[in-house]
């Protein structure tokens, strides 16, 4: 039987389809990352993360909430991981549970101006509800 | 030409121009934007975990709607565009994924064909580039942009991930140039232009969104950009609310206005 940790590894591996093994270490996706200076854990760490198991402190870190799914990570990757992909896996694995919302609906309307367009309010319903 | 037409929520309530402006230039050009009967908001944001299927459905059906009329998918917004392209990727790579949204699909009312990904999925600025063509354009151009300088953002959505959106070099795009040198203006190439402008987290963490949208504006403005232009509402929002110094507009309206049809369209 697999422990926790190994089952939520599975579990974000097949969400995101990305092979931690591939990566090679070299940091460029961290590099590129314009959310590097608001993240605590890089796009790198989380590929090397979620292959060691390290998968509790990505998951309570605010960095899931930092990435701007910009994809630069991943298309600069010379390997073809596909970081971002391992960053949003992690954030579902959190916000799919129940009650863990980072931004619940009652609290959006505070957040809005006259020229909010639409499109904000239905990515921020993707990203932090589930 | 007729096409199927995705405008999308944010072409019908905040960015009404966008869609306007679109539907009065692709009429001059020689191209029907049919509206898609009944189509559902594409969500905003492509979910990229392969098991999310429910939130996808929507692309489905328009992309559906598209091959059962015969007709390539256009969408002006750039994440719509995303969102619809990368699902419609989906469904031609991920056999898994397809199988599953062909299940739910089976069950709405009158169900189309199972969808495999069949439609070509056309950006309004690919539509002018690829099928009318920017020298039919330029021989259209009645009010020519002589002199304005003006700076392309393509920021993320258009541009990547590069092998799925196969809209351009995601590193050095040319696409949106070329568009402006067929207006009769001159584009501005700066730094920023193919970066994020960190939309997506104003809600969240407005600080991160203000940096890197300043990132983006301050570069334009460094090159010496008398305009932004954008094709997506979000990114204009984000540059606009923090005080970008160089006006951001629509590619859409600057078409109309070298088009000559801008006043036409607002009148109307
Ligand atoms: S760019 Fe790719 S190979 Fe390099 S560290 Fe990042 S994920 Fe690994
Ligand atoms: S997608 Fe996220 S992790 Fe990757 S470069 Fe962009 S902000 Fe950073």
């Amino acid at each position: 039987m697999l422990n926790k940790t190994e089952r939520q590894k599975e579990q974000i591996l097949r969400m995101s389809g990305v092979n931690p093994l591939k990566c090679m270490r070299c940091g460029k996706c961290s590099g590129t990352c314009p959310s590097y200076d608001e993240m605590e854990y890089h796009p790198h760490q989380f590929v090397y993360m979620v292959e060691t198991g390290d998968i509790e402190t990505l998951r309570n870190s605010d960095s899931i909430y930092k990435c701007l799914s910009c994809f630069a990570c991943v298309d600069r990757c010379p390997r073809g991981v596909e970081p971002a992909k391992i960053v949003e896996a992690v954030r579902l694995t959190v916000i799919r549970e129940k009650g863990v919302s980072r931004i619940t609906p009652n609290e959006i309307p505070a957040l809005l101006d006259d020229e909010t367009p639409q499109q904000l309010l239905m990515s921020a319903m993707r990203k932090y509800n589930k | 030409m007729k096409v199927s037409y995705f405008p999308g929520c944010t072409l019908r309530t905040k960015a009404k121009d966008l869609d306007n402006y679109a539907r009065k230039c692709a009429e001059i050009l020689g191209v029907e934007l049919c509206e898609i009967k009944d189509w559902q908001c594409c969500g905003g944001a492509f979910v990229s975990a392969k098991d999310e299927v429910a939130s996808k459905l929507s692309s489905v059906r328009a992309l559906a709607a598209a091959r059962d009329a015969g007709q390539p998918l256009v969408t002006v917004c750039s994440a719509c565009h995303n969102v619809i392209k990368q699902t419609n990727d989906a469904m031609q790579n991920d056999e898994e994924f397809a199988a599953k949204a062909n299940l739910y699909m089976s069950q709405d009312k009158d169900p189309s064909e199972a969808y495999n990904g069949e439609t070509e999925v056309y950006h309004y600025l690919e539509l002018l580039r690829d099928v009318v063509g920017f020298d039919k354009i330029k021989e259209a151009v009645k009010n020519p942009l002589t002199g304005k300088k003006i700076a392309a953002y393509y920021g993320c959505m258009l541009l990547r991930p590069g092998k799925v959106m196969n809209f351009d070099d995601p590193e050095n795009p040319t696409i949106i140039e070329d568009f402006i040198r067929a207006l009769g203006a001159e584009p501005v190439i700066y730094p920023a232009r193919n970066e994020c402008c960190g939309g997506y987290v104003i809600l969240e963490d407005a600080k991160s969104a203000e940096k890197k949208s300043n990132k983006v504006s301050e570069s334009a403005a460094n090159h010496g950009a008398e305009i932004i232009v954008t094709a997506c509402p979000l990114c204009k929002y984000n540059l606009e609310k923090n005080g970008s110094s160089v006006p951001v507009v629509y590619f859409t309206e600057l078409l109309a206005e070298a088009l000559g049809v801008k006043e036409d369209t607002d009148a109307e």
